[in-house]
């Protein structure tokens, strides 16, 4: 296997990871339910399962929200509790928006949840801002198919007579990587360039129509909609107490069957391809963790972390959006992570001085480094920047390479110049 | 008081620091940003002032905390 095809990741052409999805063993599905693996479930089909049927509404479904200890799954693990009362603090009118755009290269779960089971993300949706009492729901999307199978299910039911069909806008943006940010969202939202702003403001104090925004990630929102139903203490009753519930993960490169997966939270690494992900190729030397946001880990050091939050922030990187690479023996450290560099580099939306240099010098040291030219001080350097970096642009993509940077020296000390 | 560089705006003009190296530092590369978290001591107000004025971009904030 070469670097660029552990690195072109299921949305590579020709990639077919988003098309269907399977369920750990030891759990009874609430995403990935019977049915939707390979199929899109439609309107007849979600209605007998109970989607767009009624369950704790308002204030109490807030408290059933802080109890489940639902996090946000796009990226940042945020307690989603926290955010909706956040934009229910400020002052009406609302809006809210959920976010489909999965930029990350080696994602694909929200492909597959919004193209298998639209209905229930709009249900959580339309929970979403009738919780929060927005005058506003958008779904904001960048992939065709995604486009399509939410139409679709808008169509199915305005042709059922149900009204809810027309409080809905379907939002549809170029993808880029910082297109779903949540900031470059609400930009783009707003009618122009989807590239981030500034913080402050945060959505939840000002984003589209200058309004309090819920920007929501499309799997959060699923999950919100199942919630509404069976309550806290079934939530919880798969993962950990502090990872609570299950997770769409998209397993990725020397594995035995790369693809999309439920997955209760808090199997370890090793497990989770073990048990779903075809087994790792015993090649494999590491992972990418949280797409390509959450750096590299050496396989020894990872395999037995739990796939939960706090654990893998513990190690110095983040589920993220739940994506995880295996690396094969051809994608040396160095190399992936020159690889990678180069990707950062090109994918910087050029706004922030310090982003477009950092993102540079990372990309040059790595690829020095990587052609038998680099020196102990370059090695020193993706040290300092892997710690002085991140906070410093106007979004996280930069914290990105920061980490990557750091993670690479870190993890894999040997395959770096040593000092004199 | 808390200070805050728009890394968007700010274009290594650098003059910040000058003014106010207790709040502003300059990276590598010029660019400005806000030291530690960007609290600005009661004595420092007015050099804090003058860098957010001074700033050719208009890339500095100052919210009063
Ligand atoms: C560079 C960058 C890209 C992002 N891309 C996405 C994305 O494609 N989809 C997504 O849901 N969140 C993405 N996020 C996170 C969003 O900013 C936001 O936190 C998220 O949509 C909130 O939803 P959640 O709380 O349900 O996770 C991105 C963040 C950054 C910094
Ligand atoms: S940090 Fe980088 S990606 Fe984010 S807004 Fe600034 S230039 Fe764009
Ligand atoms: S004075 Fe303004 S433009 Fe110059 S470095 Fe400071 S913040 Fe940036």
């Amino acid at each position: 296997m070469t670097p660029a095809s552990v690195l072109a990741g299921p949305h590579a052409e020709g990639a077919d990871s988003a098309r269907r999805a399977a369920v750990h063993p030891a759990i009874a599905p609430r995403l990935v339910v019977a049915g939707s693996e390979e199929a899109r479930l439609h309107l007849a089909a979600e209605r007998a399962l109970g989607t767009y049927e009624p369950g704790t509404e308002g204030g109490e479904f807030l408290d059933e929200l802080e109890r489940s200890g639902l996090t946000g799954r796009g990226g940042a693990a945020f307690p989603a509790h926290i955010k909706w009362r956040g934009v229910v603090a400020g002052e009406g009118p609302r809006v809210v928006v959920a976010n489909g755009e999965e930029g990350e290269p080696a994602s694909g779960k929200d492909r597959w949840l919004l193209t298998h089971r639209p209905h229930l993300v709009l249900d959580g949706l339309l929970l979403a801002a009738r919780t929060v009492r927005a005058g506003r729901a958008v779904v904001y999307l960048s992939h065709p198919e995604t486009v399509a199978a939410v139409r679709g299910a808008l169509d199915e039911l305005a042709a059922a007579g149900d009204d809810r069909a027309r409080e809905v806008e379907i939002h549809v943006v170029d993808p880029t990587y910082v297109a779903g940010e949540e900031s470059a969202l609400c930009r783009s939202v707003n009618g122009g360039p989807a590239l981030p702003t500034a913080k402050p403001p945060r959505p939840h104090e000002s984003g589209v129509d200058g309004r309090p925004t819920l920007v929501s990630n499309v799997e959060t929102l699923a999950h919100a909609a199942w919630l509404a139903r069976n309550g806290a203490d079934a939530f919880r009753a798969q993962g950990t107490a502090a990872s609570p519930g299950t997770a769409l993960v998209t397993l990725s490169g020397a594995c035995g069957a790369p693809g999309v997966y439920e997955v209760p939270l808090g199997r370890t690494i090793r497990q989770l391809f073990d048990e779903v992900g075809g087994g790792l190729a015993e090649e494999s030397h590491g992972f990418l963790v949280g797409g390509w946001f959450g750096g590299v880990l050496r396989r020894e050091r990872a395999q037995d972390t739990p796939c939960c939050y706090d654990a893998l922030r513990t190690l110095g990187s983040g589920l993220g959006c739940g994506a995880i690479t295996a690396l094969g023996a051809d994608d040396t450290p160095v190399r992936v992570a020159a690889d990678l560099a180069a990707w950062y580099a090109r994918e910087s939306a050029g706004q922030c001085g310090v982003c477009v240099n950092g993102t540079k010098a990372i990309r040059d040291t790595f690829a020095r480094i990587a052609d038998g030219a680099g020196s102990a001080d370059d090695r020193d350097k993706l040290v300092r920047w892997g710690d002085t970096l991140p906070g410093r642009g106007a979004c996280a993509f930069l914290n990105g390479a920061a980490t990557l940077a750091r993670s690479a020296v870190a993890q894999y000390p040997e395959a770096f110049p040593a000092g004199a | 008081m808390k200070a805050a560089v728009d890394a968007t705006k700010c274009n290594a003009y650098g003059t910040c620091a000058d003014h106010c190296p207790s709040v502003f530092q300059l990276d590598e590369w010029g660019y400005g940003s806000v030291v530690g978290d960007g609290t600005v001591a009661e004595a420092e107000i007015g050099a804090a002032k003058v860098a957010a004025a001074d700033c050719p971009e208009k890339a500095i904030t100052l919210i009063d905390a």
